[in-house]
């Protein structure tokens, strides 16, 4: 097939397209400069408008008020990474909980059909949120695996507020995914959801059916 | 009148105003006239030359543009009672001649362009007073006008200037009417589906009149309503307002 | 959800019904009918779909309601113009160091862990892609949405070969539970509504009972699809940014089954015209921001899905393979012409033909091409020539609501007429596919004879004389004007014409 590569670049080459490029005016995304409250108002009500839900926490309290959310919930399971530092907290938090911490420690292929069949929630952290439109920003590797934030139908999201950036391009380019990406990288700004039946909404389609994330009211000044 | 507002200015009939709209064109004249504006109107004007352009026949477009672009030599504006031949004098005819040794003549003459309600409203700036008694009118911005030409809402401004007149907007006023020039003929049906809908559009305005600045938006939406027998007539802007506001 | 009440719902049976299908054969009335019986109709079909109420009622609502979430995205003219020129740039700088770019991305992926493999032809793409499954005994596919896959008809092509290939998207999923193919490039199941789709699952998904509550329907298909992603042994995807510089592959959805496509199977296999390559990863917000809002009118999507290689060692899941397949499939040719090559800067957002008044009325299913809407009526005929798809060339009043709303700027009308012009005219240097294939002597001689008039003002007014004094007498059956008369009246010239009444009398004076 590598035919098929020196035809086609031949072919492109030959147009003799070419000239000035045209420069690129990026006022237009560099013009959003929100205050950090704003920041987070924006996040919450984009993400609320997709049906995101919001638990409200502090930087010492939010494993608790984790845990009272899923007793609460009565969830039986919470798939997540063992290996992270809030996933320390977790543990300790959850001790003696009914819900039982099931940590994502083995390759998929030793528990896919219970990942797929009977795991309540799945818990991850992010490496930030986009104000603009609403979105938690998620670098999934390997102390936080792929499916946790995907396969489970309630997703757990912890977001603390000194990580929200203005945009999308903002963010890009603050957490350096131009120039080293990981292997995977995700914006979500809700539970996953299809228009396709007649224009009408409906959550949960592949995905998660909820989204719920922790926000940590970490930046001083902060009311939680 | 400021001192810059010109005296003198060219009339460009069309095709379609010559042939089915003529009361248009004269309209169009008297409306320049009793703002002070001196009309010209050369012999031997015949087409844009849009229809072959369309179609992709660009050295008959060509040939038929030479001769009319030729008509009007002197540096005055060009009006014409249409915005979709306008657009195709102001935007067109630059890309039409690109290349061709006419160029640079062909951009000076689209540079004087515009269509009649522009230039009424954008250049002369007329005050219109209504002696008509009162009624409903609906308009239909044509495509054209609207995306080549750019008009931005000039006709309203006029129809908004006379007393007895209420605007009832189509409820779908930037949808096309379905002429398309020979789109009306080579796709018959969509095309009739399209004016079908215009017409029942205009017709649930409550309007009595439907008003364009284009002869082919106008024979589309008159064939259609003719066809139906429906209680609305269709007429052109510059006929309406020159009916309206001049003293018999 | 719904749209607001729609007052010009009409469809045959209204006021207005145009007189449709029965009333004329299809070919019966244009002055030209080169089709061959093999090449698709667009008139014919379109014609048919005309005549089903159910189907233009459907659009009807789907196309208001899109129109109007979109513009509620674009609150503001000055920065929506500013984003599209941003956007534009993106897309034409891309393009124009295509070939470059696409080495870069080669390279980078390379570096990724990610295969790329090149196809000149859809035929070529499929026996890469086929050949992939094998090498891992692949029976099992689950797809994300693919235009691109589409084009290539992969899902028959694989089937063919024994492989199960199961579209995710809850809308290819409805489509091709009934063996059809998509009717809109976004949203392809959008022909139907819930009641065609209610009926669709009870009959198609064992132990389905009839619902047609929406998030019973969705529930349903989530319980199937589930079970299909965790057994697939591979996923397919299409591509909606390829980013030079770091090798990643962005994908842009809301239902999850994209993200459960591309990383629960064991090997992941992202399919891509090779005009889908931007520079930069900061490239993709400009990109992002225009294609959520103009596609769907949402300021975000569910899921931005960057991949940028493979399950690593030390990772958990995801896939153990990632292969991307660079199609070209004439895009280089349609990219040698610098006026055609703003084809190429299409995103498949789908706005153009949410706006478009034809495809609001006929559907995609009309246009009998992978395109449908106003791209489709410019992509098509450069892929499959421009004689062969005259008909959808032809398909457009040239109104313009496309450009206007298209968040890369194309020109699609003037795109028309050059292909227009295309189809009539072997132009010498012209690299378009099937040019002059459209030409007729009858079209030809009805130009240069309408110009032979038109140039000659004297001829012009001796025609004008003849037109206006019979005008009562023009003849019924004349081809052009049986066609306007399926739903007009003849249309009749004034007595005098304003040329002659100026002739005679003179200006008016004010
Ligand atoms: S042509 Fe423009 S509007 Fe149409 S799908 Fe492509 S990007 Fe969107």
């Amino acid at each position: 097939m590598s035919d098929a590569r020196a035809a086609i670049l031949a072919r492109l080459r030959s147009s003799g397209s070419g000239g000035p490029l045209p420069d690129l005016d990026t006022a237009v995304l560099e013009r959003r400069h929100w205050s950090a409250a704003e920041r987070v108002q924006r996040l919450r009500q984009g993400m609320a408008s997709v049906h995101t839900e919001f638990l409200e926490a502090r930087p010492e309290d939010w494993p608790a008020v984790l845990r009272a959310f899923c007793e609460r919930e009565g969830l039986r399971t919470l798939l997540f990474g063992p290996a992270t530092e809030a996933g320390h907290r977790l543990v300790e938090a959850m001790a003696g909980s009914p819900t039982a911490l099931r940590p994502y420690d083995a390759p998929v292929e030793t528990f896919k059909t219970e990942l797929f069949q009977s795991v309540d929630a799945g818990f991850t952290t992010t490496v930030g949120g986009v104000a603009e439109t609403g979105g938690l920003l998620l670098e999934p590797g390997p102390r936080e695996p792929r499916l946790l934030s995907l396969v489970p139908p309630l997703h757990l999201a912890l977001l603390p507020t000194s990580t929200l950036h203005d945009t999308l391009w903002s963010a890009i380019r603050a957490l350096g995914w131009g120039q080293a990406p990981p292997p995977n990288a995700l914006m979500i700004s809700g539970p996953s959801k299809t228009a396709d039946i007649e224009q009408t909404l409906a959550y949960g389609v592949h995905g998660p059916k909820r989204l719920v994330v922790i926000l940590v009211h970490d930046l001083p000044g902060t009311p939680a | 009148m400021n001192a810059a507002t010109p005296t003198k200015a060219y009339f460009y009939g069309t095709c379609l105003v010559d042939l089915f709209f003529p009361d248009a064109g004269m309209a169009g004249i008297q409306l320049l006239q009793r703002a002070g504006v001196e009309v010209v109107f050369p012999e031997g004007q015949t087409c844009c030359g849009q229809p072959a352009y369309n179609c992709g026949f660009f050295e008959e477009a060509r040939a038929v543009a030479r001769t009319q672009v030729a008509l009007f030599p002197q540096d005055l504006p060009v009006i014409l009672p249409s915005g979709s031949c306008a657009g195709m004098m102001k935007h067109h005819y630059p890309d039409l001649f690109r290349g061709q040794p006419e160029e640079a003549a062909v951009r000076a003459f689209s540079a004087r362009v515009y269509e009649l309600t522009q230039f009424l409203v954008d250049v002369l700036d007329v005050k219109l007073e209504d002696l008509g008694q009162p009624v409903k009118v609906t308009w239909h911005s044509s495509c054209h006008a609207l995306r080549d030409l750019g008009l931005k809402g000039q006709p309203q401004a006029l129809i908004g200037q006379l007393a007895h007149v209420e605007l009832a907007p189509l409820a779908r006023e930037r949808e096309c009417c379905g002429f398309g020039g020979t789109f009306s003929v080579r796709h018959p049906e969509i095309s009739g589906a399209m004016a079908c809908d215009k017409a029942e559009d205009a017709l649930a305005t409550g309007a009595s009149v439907v008003l364009s600045t284009d002869g082919g938006c106008l024979l589309n939406v008159k064939g259609v309503l003719e066809a139906q027998a429906a209680p609305l007539r269709v007429q052109h802007i510059a006929e309406f307002l020159w009916e309206r506001t001049h003293a018999r | 959800m719904h749209g607001e009440t729609d007052m010009n719902e009409g469809g045959p049976s209204g006021r207005f019904a145009p007189s449709a299908s029965p009333l004329v054969h299809p070919h019966g009335v244009t002055e030209r009918s080169p089709a061959t019986p093999s090449d698709p109709s667009f008139r014919a079909s379109a014609t048919r779909a005309l005549g089903d109420a159910q189907l233009r009622a459907n659009f009807r609502r789907a196309m208001d309601g899109l129109m109007a979430k979109r513009a509620a995205q674009f609150p503001d003219p000055g920065d929506l113009q500013a984003l599209r020129d941003l956007g534009t740039a993106v897309r034409a700088r891309s393009l124009l160091r295509l070939p470059e770019l696409l080495e870069q991305l080669e390279a980078s992926c390379a570096r990724n862990g990610i295969r790329v493999h090149w196809a000149e032809t859809c035929d070529q793409a499929n026996a890469i892609v086929l050949g992939l499954l094998k090498a891992k005994g692949a029976t099992r596919v689950v797809k994300g949405k693919s235009m691109v896959s589409e084009e290539m008809h992969l899902n028959a092509f694989l089937e063919a070969h024994g492989i199960e290939s199961l579209e995710s998207d809850l809308g290819e999923y409805i489509i091709q539970l009934d063996h059809e193919t998509p009717s809109h490039i976004i949203m392809p199941a959008i022909h139907k509504n819930k009641g065609q789709i209610a009926r669709q699952f009870s009959q198609k998904i064992k132990d389905a009972t009839y619902t047609e509550d929406v998030d019973e329907l969705t529930a349903l298909a989530r319980k199937v699809l589930r079970q299909k992603f965790l057994e697939a042994d591979a996923g397919l995807s299409g591509v909606n940014f390829a980013v030079a510089e770091t090798g990643t592959l962005c994908l842009v959805e809301n239902e999850g089954n994209g993200r459960m496509s591309t990383h629960v199977p064991p090997l992941h296999i992202a399919v891509m015209g090779l005009e889908k390559v931007v520079a930069r990863l900061e490239d993709v917000a400009p990109l992002y921001a225009l294609l959520t809002r103009s596609a769907t009118g949402q300021p975000a999507t569910t899921y931005l899905n960057l991949i940028s290689g493979p399950r690593a060692k030390d990772e958990m899941d995801g896939p153990r393979e990632v292969h991307l397949v660079i199609l070209d499939n004439g895009r280089s040719r349609i990219y040698g012409d610098p006026q055609l090559q703003a084809t190429l800067r299409c995103i498949r957002c789908g706005a153009c033909m949410n706006h478009c008044p034809v495809y609001t009325r006929v559907g995609g299913h009309a246009y009998e091409a992978v395109y449908p809407g106003p791209i489709g009526t410019i992509l098509t005929p450069q892929m499959e020539g421009v004689g062969r798809r005259h008909d959808l060339i032809h398909g457009s009043s040239l109104c313009g609501a496309c450009s206007e709303v298209c968040p890369v700027e194309i020109p699609i009308p003037d795109i028309l007429v050059r292909l227009r012009r295309e189809a009539t005219h072997a132009d010498a240097g012209s690299k378009v596919a099937g040019k002059g294939t459209g030409q007729t002597m009858t079209e030809d001689l009805a130009w240069r004879a309408w110009a032979a008039v038109l140039k000659r003002p004297r001829l012009y007014r001796l025609s004008a004389w003849f037109a206006t004094r019979f005008r009562g007498l023009i003849p019924g059956g004349m081809p052009l004007l049986k066609a306007w008369t399926m739903s007009r009246t003849t249309p009749l010239p004034a007595p005098r014409s304003l040329q002659e009444r100026i002739r005679k009398g003179g200006l008016p004076h004010v």
